[in-house]
């Protein structure tokens, strides 16, 4: 893991309960962000996909949250938090097509159970802590000034 | 193929008309969000039945050369506002999803 670096951005984006109609809005600001800050586009891509994932977790499936956008000179690093309900068992949500989603947000194509490995997918290092009844932890750290084409 | 060509030949009507001289690279039928998010790739046009707000947003994450709402399906205003703003261009079609596939792969070919 990297050192611990200067800070070349930092945002936080509160997300809403309820408002999936809306998300999207903080990966596209994310991207607009990182490309702005001359990040690689592989690394443009990757944080776009964890980002808008996990902004669509806490907009379909948590009492709201918000995500936390760290730039460093290495790394990019998104943070998720939200204020519950938590998920009891995180091994079994990083399986694909393992999905909690009401009937209402499969027919408009979530739920397909790939949120989170897609997360885990596109980061370098994958951390997600939870505890039901509080809430869930993700950050997700990307590294640039490499490709990996996943 | 540009997005113009692959609009005329499979006579398919825009909706947000933009990025015409696009090149589409393959396509790409999917329902799920994040199957395209993970799977599919730039310039591909993406075939699909949905047609809300988050739709946009993935095309653009992923670059996809064209939405295209099969069965003759058109967003809301508010999505072709969007759209227009974010730079997606949306086609509709006629046909079915397998239908319009089929018709796309063999106009490009067979292979991306």
């Amino acid at each position: 893991m990297p050192a611990e670096t200067a800070i070349l951005l930092r945002r936080v984006f509160p997300v809403p309960p309820d408002a999936f109609d809306q998300a999207g809005q903080v990966s596209t600001e994310v991207r607009r962000l990182l490309r702005g800050l001359g990040a690689e586009p592989e690394v443009v891509r990757r944080a776009g996909i964890v980002c808008f994932e996990g902004e669509m977790n806490i907009a379909l499936y948590t009492k709201g949250g918000r995500i936390v956008l760290v730039v460093r000179p290495e790394v990019v690093e998104l943070l998720f938090s939200d204020r519950g309900p938590g998920i009891a068992d995180i091994e079994l949500v990083k399986q694909p097509g393992y999905s909690t989603a009401p009937d209402w947000a499969r027919e408009l194509g979530f739920g397909a159970g790939m949120g989170i490995p897609n997360m885990e997918k596109n980061s370098d290092e994958f951390h997600i802590f939870s505890r039901v009844g509080q809430g869930t932890v993700i950050r997700a750290t990307i590294y640039r000034g490499r490709h990996d084409p996943s | 193929m540009t997005l113009a060509e692959v609009v005329a030949a499979l006579g398919l009507v825009p909706l947000v008309e933009l990025g015409l001289e696009r090149r589409v690279r393959w396509g790409f039928c999917s329902d799920l969000l994040s199957d395209v998010l993970a799977h599919a790739q730039e310039g591909d046009l993406w075939i699909t039945h949905q047609r809300h707000l988050n739709v946009v947003a993935v095309a653009k994450l992923k670059g996809v050369a064209a939405v295209v709402c099969v069965r003759g399906s058109r967003p809301s205003r508010e999505v072709l506002r969007t759209a227009q703003e974010e730079g997606v261009p949306i086609l509709s079609a006629q046909e079915d999803a397998f239908e319009l596939a089929g018709r796309l792969y063999r106009l490009l070919g067979g292979e991306p």
